[in-house]
C-alpha cells in the first residue's frame, strides 16, 4: 500500500477561527482501500477538519491535497455526505431530484440530464437499495432512508473517496447497522473517511480508527489505545472492554490503566 | 361583483389589476427562493432601504420607482459583500440597513421643496395609482425573473437545498445568490407599489408558504405561489373596491386567511404532514 499515492493527504495543518486554534499539526494520509473512522468529542475539531478537507476553510499553515490538487480543485472527487438537518424536512424535493443534484456543478445553464446521466442516477439509487423510493419526498423518509439518499447523491458523481459527517446521528440502531454494512460494501471500490462522536458504532465496522481532539492520533490500526481515549476525554481513563462485537480495546495484560 | 366588473371599464382599475397580476408572478417565484432559503428578514431590510431611494428620488425630482430600484439594489449587494467579507452577524447588518434606509427616505422627503409625498401610499401601497410605465417595468422584471429561474433552475435548487454540498460540487454559490438577492431587491420595489412597504414581506412569503404545503417540487411550488398571489390580489382588489378598504391590507388578509385554511386542510385532510416553518 505504501507505493500508492494517497487520495487525500493532510500535512501539518493548523486551522481555526479568529484567535482560536482548533486543529493543531494534523497529519493524515488516506489511501484507496482505507476505511477510517475519526472519533472525537464535540468541539474537538471534527467539523473544522471537514471544512478544511472540502476547501471551505483555508488552513493557517500546512497543506491539504486531494489527488494531488488543492481542495478547491480536488473536491469534485470527494463524495460528501452531510448530516441531515431536520429543518430541511419540509423542503419539497423528491429522492430522485436530490440524487440528481450530485451531477450539478458550475452554472449549469438550461441544464437537462442526458440518458446516460439518468441511468447513473438510477444506478446510484439501486446501489444503496432505495430505487423503489425514487418518487418519494425527502420529508417522508426515515432517518436511515435519508442517509442512503445522501450516499447515493455522493456516489452519482463517481467519487474516489466518501466523506461522511455523523452518518448515523438520529438513526435507530438497526438502520445504523445497515448503513455500516452498506459502507463496507462501498469500501470495496473507494476509500471512506467518516467522522463521528459515536465511538462504539464505528469501532466494529471501520478498518482503522483515528482520534481527533485538536490533535489527530492515528496509528493505522483499529484498536483504541489508551493514548487515543485519553486525548479524546482529556483525562486518564480505565479501558474496559465488554459486550462489543469485535474487540477494539487492547487486552489488559495484567496492567491497569488510570 | 357586477360593480367590480363595471369598475374594470376604468383605466386605473384595469391598470391596478394588471399590475397586481404581473407582480404576483415575480413575487411567487422570488418568494419561493425567500422561503426556502430563509431570507425573509433580508427581504424586509431591502424593502425598507428602498424607501431611502424613494426619498432621494423625490428630492432630486426623478422617478421614485427607479430611485427605489437603484437604492435597494445597492443596499442589497452592498450588504451581501459586507456579509461575506466581514464576520459581522448578518441580522445586525440587516437591522442597520432597514433603519438607515427608512431614516434617509424620511429626511429627504422632509427636505423636498413644495409638494410633500404621501408616506402612507408607500407604506400601504397605491395600486390604484399605478402608471402604464410602471406596468411595463413590472412586465420586464417578470421576464428577467422567469428567464433567470428557468436558466439556473438546477443550480438554484442545489443551492437552496444544501448550500455546502452545492459549494463542494463547484456550483458558483456566491454569484448565484448575489443574482437572486438583486432579483429580490427589484421585486420588492415593484411590490411596494402594489401592497406597500409594510406588507411586502407578507405577499412575498404567504403564497410561497401555502404552496410549500402542497407542492412536490420547487417548480410546482413556484407556479402555485404565483397563481395564489394573483388570486389573492384579485380577491383583495375586489374586496377593496366593494367595501372601500385599503387594497394592500385587503390583499394580505385574504392571503393570510388562505394560509390558515391551508394549514387546517393539511392538519385534518391532507397527506403530507404539516410543519410550520419559521
Amino acid at each position: 500500500m505504501d507505493n500508492l499515492q494517497p487520495i487525500l493527504s493532510i500535512r501539518n495543518v493548523y486551522a481555526g477561527y479568529g484567535n482560536e486554534t482548533i486543529l493543531q499539526d494534523v497529519n493524515l494520509d488516506v489511501f484507496p482501500a482505507d476505511f477510517i473512522g475519526i472519533i472525537g468529542p464535540n468541539g474537538g475539531g471534527k467539523s473544522t477538519l471537514l471544512k478544511v478537507i472540502l476547501g471551505l476553510l483555508p488552513p493557517w499553515r500546512g497543506e491539504v491535497r486531494v489527488l494531488g490538487m488543492t481542495p478547491k480543485h480536488g473536491r469534485r472527487f470527494i463524495g460528501y455526505v452531510p448530516q441531515f438537518v431536520d429543518s430541511d424536512r419540509d423542503f419539497p424535493i423528491s429522492v430522485w431530484d436530490t440524487v440528481s443534484l450530485g451531477l450539478v456543478s458550475g452554472w449549469s445553464p438550461f441544464r437537462r440530464f442526458t440518458k446516460q446521466e439518468k441511468a447513473r442516477i438510477e444506478a446510484a439509487l439501486e446501489s444503496v437499495g432505495i430505487a423503489d423510493l425514487r418518487r418519494q419526498l425527502m420529508g417522508e423518509l426515515s432517518g436511515g432512508q435519508r442517509q442512503r439518499v445522501f450516499i447515493a447523491r455522493a456516489l452519482v458523481s463517481d467519487p474516489k473517496i466518501l466523506l461522511l459527517d455523523e452518518p448515523t446521528a438520529s438513526i435507530d440502531p438497526n438502520a445504523t447497522q445497515d448503513i455500516y454494512e452498506l459502507l463496507r460494501q462501498l469500501n470495496e471500490h473507494m476509500a471512506i473517511l467518516l467522522i463521528t462522536h459515536d465511538m462504539m458504532a464505528i469501532s466494529s465496522y471501520t478498518k482503522t480508527i483515528a482520534c481527533l481532539n485538536r490533535k489527530l492520533i492515528y496509528h493505522n490500526g483499529r484498536e483504541l489505545t489508551r493514548e487515543m481515549v485519553e486525548s479524546v476525554y482529556g483525562c486518564p481513563v480505565d479501558l474496559i472492554a465488554h459486550g462489543v462485537p469485535h474487540r477494539v480495546l487492547p487486552t489488559h495484560e495484567g496492567r491497569t490503566y488510570g | 361583483m357586477d360593480n367590480f366588473l363595471t369598475a374594470l371599464q376604468f383605466d386605473f382599475m384595469r391598470n391596478a389589476l394588471l399590475a397586481g397580476l404581473l407582480v404576483s408572478l415575480a413575487a411567487g417565484i422570488v418568494g419561493v427562493y425567500v422561503v426556502l432559503n430563509r431570507v425573509a428578514t433580508l427581504s424586509g431590510g431591502i424593502a425598507h432601504s428602498a424607501y431611502g431611494g424613494v426619498g432621494i428620488a423625490y428630492f432630486f425630482g426623478f422617478d421614485p420607482l427607479l430611485g427605489g430600484m437603484v437604492f435597494s439594489l445597492l443596499a442589497a449587494l452592498g450588504m451581501k459583500v459586507v456579509q461575506s467579507r466581514t464576520r459581522q452577524r448578518a441580522d445586525t447588518l440587516i437591522g442597520v440597513m432597514w433603519a438607515v434606509g427608512m431614516a434617509t427616505g424620511i429626511i429627504f422627503v422632509d427636505r423636498s421643496p413644495g409638494y410633500k409625498v404621501d408616506l402612507m401610499s408607500f407604506l400601504f401601497g397605491s395600486i390604484l395609482a399605478v402608471s402604464s410605465f410602471e406596468i411595463t417595468v413590472i412586465a420586464v422584471l417578470d421576464v428577467v425573473v422567469l428567464l433567470t429561474v428557468v436558466a439556473l433552475y438546477l443550480s438554484l435548487l442545489s443551492i437552496s437545498y444544501d448550500q455546502t454540498f452545492a459549494t463542494v460540487r463547484g456550483v458558483p454559490v456566491e454569484a448565484i445568490s448575489l443574482i437572486l438577492t438583486a432579483l429580490i431587491a427589484l421585486t420588492v420595489v415593484m411590490m411596494m407599489r402594489v401592497v406597500g412597504l409594510i406588507l411586502v414581506i407578507a405577499l412575498l412569503t404567504l403564497p410561497a408558504a401555502i404552496a410549500n404545503l402542497f407542492a412536490r417540487d420547487m417548480r410546482q411550488m413556484m407556479a402555485l405561489a404565483s397563481v395564489l398571489g394573483a388570486l389573492f390580489t384579485l380577491i383583495g382588489l375586489w374586496l377593496s373596491y366593494t367595501y372601500n378598504l385599503t387594497s394592500g391590507a385587503a390583499i394580505i388578509l385574504v392571503a393570510a386567511a388562505a394560509y390558515l385554511l391551508g394549514l387546517l386542510w393539511k392538519q385534518f385532510g391532507g397527506k403530507k404532514t404539516v410543519i410550520v416553518s419559521d
